[in-house]
């Protein structure tokens, strides 16, 4: 039996499945989290969830507001601090790390600070919170954006968070660690990666109901198209299941 | 060191190492002396218009959003504030006209409740200036060069991107590995307050939870003042010193304010009002739904207390420990 979803769910369902148990992940407010405690619930419960304020492996046992709410350290592991976790991040020991982005380029570069000058913005954004650091720090950063051509875009108005700025090598030049960068973009319409040779992004599967062109006609660059484009696998039952009665009954993020 | 790039971001909080010392000799006490006055002194004494300043806490969580309503209660202006994941904080700030510049790492923004409208008109409008931008763990090491004395300390973030071209930091070359690092520069704010679970009257203080960035903060600070919770015994500190998160010779000032966190969230004790969060975002929508905030909650009490009261009392607070310990469920009257 087939069920209805929204994208948000489909999104959800997709980045959870690709953490893997007995590793880590930096954690962001919203779908990270929700996609965390998914993966935690089916195929990595031993999965290790890290916030920037302080908090080390919590059992999650409500959606917090805050990546500082007293929900992040609940039956944790530890109750650190931000020096403790950015600290663990910089030496290694952290994995996966989420971002979203209000706009990306086909390097992964994103920003979360401003639209328009920097100086005279047109929409003035958070800023980096600790989006740049984990986009520096983590081995590997899975993005969670809206897919739509104001968003990916050649250029950024601003770069906030490194991906593989200006190409192959990029990042080492720089200074950042190296082997580190961007993994995964997950939006509503497909799931890319990033070319091995160029470091741009690259179509792996679109979301049933999606198509390739609709894909490309959403992005404001030239995608990379992999040899076979497939199609993401529709959440299961079970994951839709587990979302709305367990993880966010209230319909905070997944609506 | 070889410097490779500079960032163009004003410099907030500088103090030469040198100075810091002397600052920390001649200003901080060593003693166990009575620090305890009431909120409204230590911000009269303490706060400063134009001064450059932080909170402890994070997001919506642990800040003493006492001091900041006594702030603008009391006219304070053009300061600026170190946005370190200023959510609810710099908002109501920049809407009560207390802080006209921000070195932002994360502000204008509510996390999960969406963006915030008054600090973002402001900040397109230009009535609030961003000086510098940074990110998290950037500020927290600004602290942490501070709280070590040194001028700088080094980490490999902002790397290659907008965000150091507008910070105050540098990159350097490392003499070790000869690759880039970015150098961010120490930060001592004019003052900080910073609101705790329990402290005696001499500023010895315990925090539940995450620390965040507090200890790196409280030795950072050029002045500290410490809200409580509850005040206790000195023996009760003495009892359990393995928790002593802050000691009583940072602390200028100790004031004992209960609920000190609302609308915010204090761990352990008592969650985030979302029905008074939800009212504020809807009301700062527009300058006359700020105003009428400000009437209301700020200006028409006498001090902090008043608020509490205004805001639903020990029934309200009864129910956020509920929610806090999870025994009611959340609601977001925010979204829609």
């Amino acid at each position: 039996m087939k069920m209805e979803y929204n994208p948000t769910e489909l999104m959800a369902c997709v980045a959870g499945r690709v953490l893997e148990d007995n590793r880590s992940v930096f954690v962001g407010t919203g779908l990270p989290i929700i996609a965390s405690m998914l993966a935690q619930r089916l195929h990595a419960p031993n999965l290790l969830i890290m916030f920037e304020a302080g908090g080390i492996g919590p059992k999650i046992p409500t959606i917090p507001i805050s990546v500082g709410d007293s929900r992040t350290f609940h039956r944790g592991v530890m109750a650190a601090t931000m020096d403790y976790v950015m600290s663990c991040a910089q030496l290694g020991l952290i994995d996966y790390g989420f971002l979203g982005a209000a706009q990306i380029d086909p390097y992964g570069n994103l920003n979360t600070t401003v639209i328009g000058p920097h100086d005279a913005p047109k929409v003035r954004l958070p800023g980096s919170g600790g989006a740049n650091d984990v986009g520096s720090l983590c081995h590997r950063t899975i993005i969670l954006m809206r897919h739509d051509t104001r968003r990916f875009v050649e250029r950024l108005d601003y770069i906030t968070t490194p991906g593989y700025l200006t190409g192959p090598r990029a990042r080492e030049k720089a200074g950042l660690p190296a082997g580190s960068g961007p993994y995964r973009v997950i939006t509503q319409l497909g799931v890319m990666d990033f070319d091995i040779e160029t470091k741009r992004m690259r179509l792996t599967s679109v979301h049933p109901g999606v198509s390739v062109d609709e894909v490309v006609e959403n992005t404001g660059f030239e995608l990379v198209m992999a040899d076979e484009v497939s199609m993401t696998e529709p959440p299961t039952e079970r994951e839709l299941r587990l979302l709305r009665e367990e993880i966010d009954p209230a319909g905070i993020v997944i609506g | 060191m070889k410097v490779i790039e500079e960032g163009e971001g004003e410099l907030l909080g500088w103090m030469d190492p040198d100075e810091a010392r002397g600052w920390m000799m001649e200003r901080k006490s060593r003693g166990l002396e009575d620090k305890r006055i009431p909120l409204k002194e230590a911000v009269e004494r303490f706060t400063r218009d134009g001064d450059y300043f932080a909170l402890g806490g994070f997001g919506h969580i642990r800040v003493c959003m006492a001091a900041i309503y006594e702030m603008i209660r009391q006219g304070r202006k053009n300061m600026a504030m170190a946005a370190k994941t200023a959510v609810h904080d710099v908002d109501i700030l920049i809407g009560g006209g207390v802080v006209d510049k921000v070195e932002c790492a994360y502000a204008f923004g509510h996390e999960l409740r969406g963006l915030s409208p008054t600090g973002r008109r402001a900040a397109e409008s230009g009535r609030v200036k961003v000086l510098a931008e940074i990110s998290n763990a950037g500020f927290q090491w600004r602290f942490k060069a501070a709280s070590m004395g040194l001028p700088f300390f080094p980490a490999r973030i902002m790397l290659g991107t907008d965000t150091l071209r507008y910070s105050s930091a540098k990159v350097a070359e490392d003499p070790f590995t000869g690759k880039p690092l970015c150098l961010l520069p120490a930060c001592y704010p004019d003052f900080a307050f910073i609101h705790v679970h329990r402290c005696d009257k001499y500023g010895n203080a315990q925090i539940d939870g995450t620390i965040i960035e507090d200890r790196e903060l409280s030795m950072a600070a050029k002045r500290l003042i410490i809200t409580t919770e509850e005040m206790v015994d000195e023996e009760a500190i003495r009892q359990a010193p393995d928790r002593t998160v802050i000691p009583h010779f940072l602390v200028d000032a100790v004031c004992e304010v209960p609920y000190g966190s609302h609308p915010g969230n204090m761990p352990l004790l008592y969650y985030s009002d979302e029905e008074h969060m939800a009212e504020w975002l809807r009301l700062s929508r527009t300058e006359d739904g700020v105003r009428e905030y400000m009437e209301k909650y700020v200006n028409s009490v006498e001090d902090f207390a008043g608020y509490i009261e205004l805001v639903g009392g020990e029934e309200k607070m009864d129910y956020l420990r509920k929610l806090e310990d999870l025994e009611v469920p959340l609601e977001a009257p925010w979204r829609r």
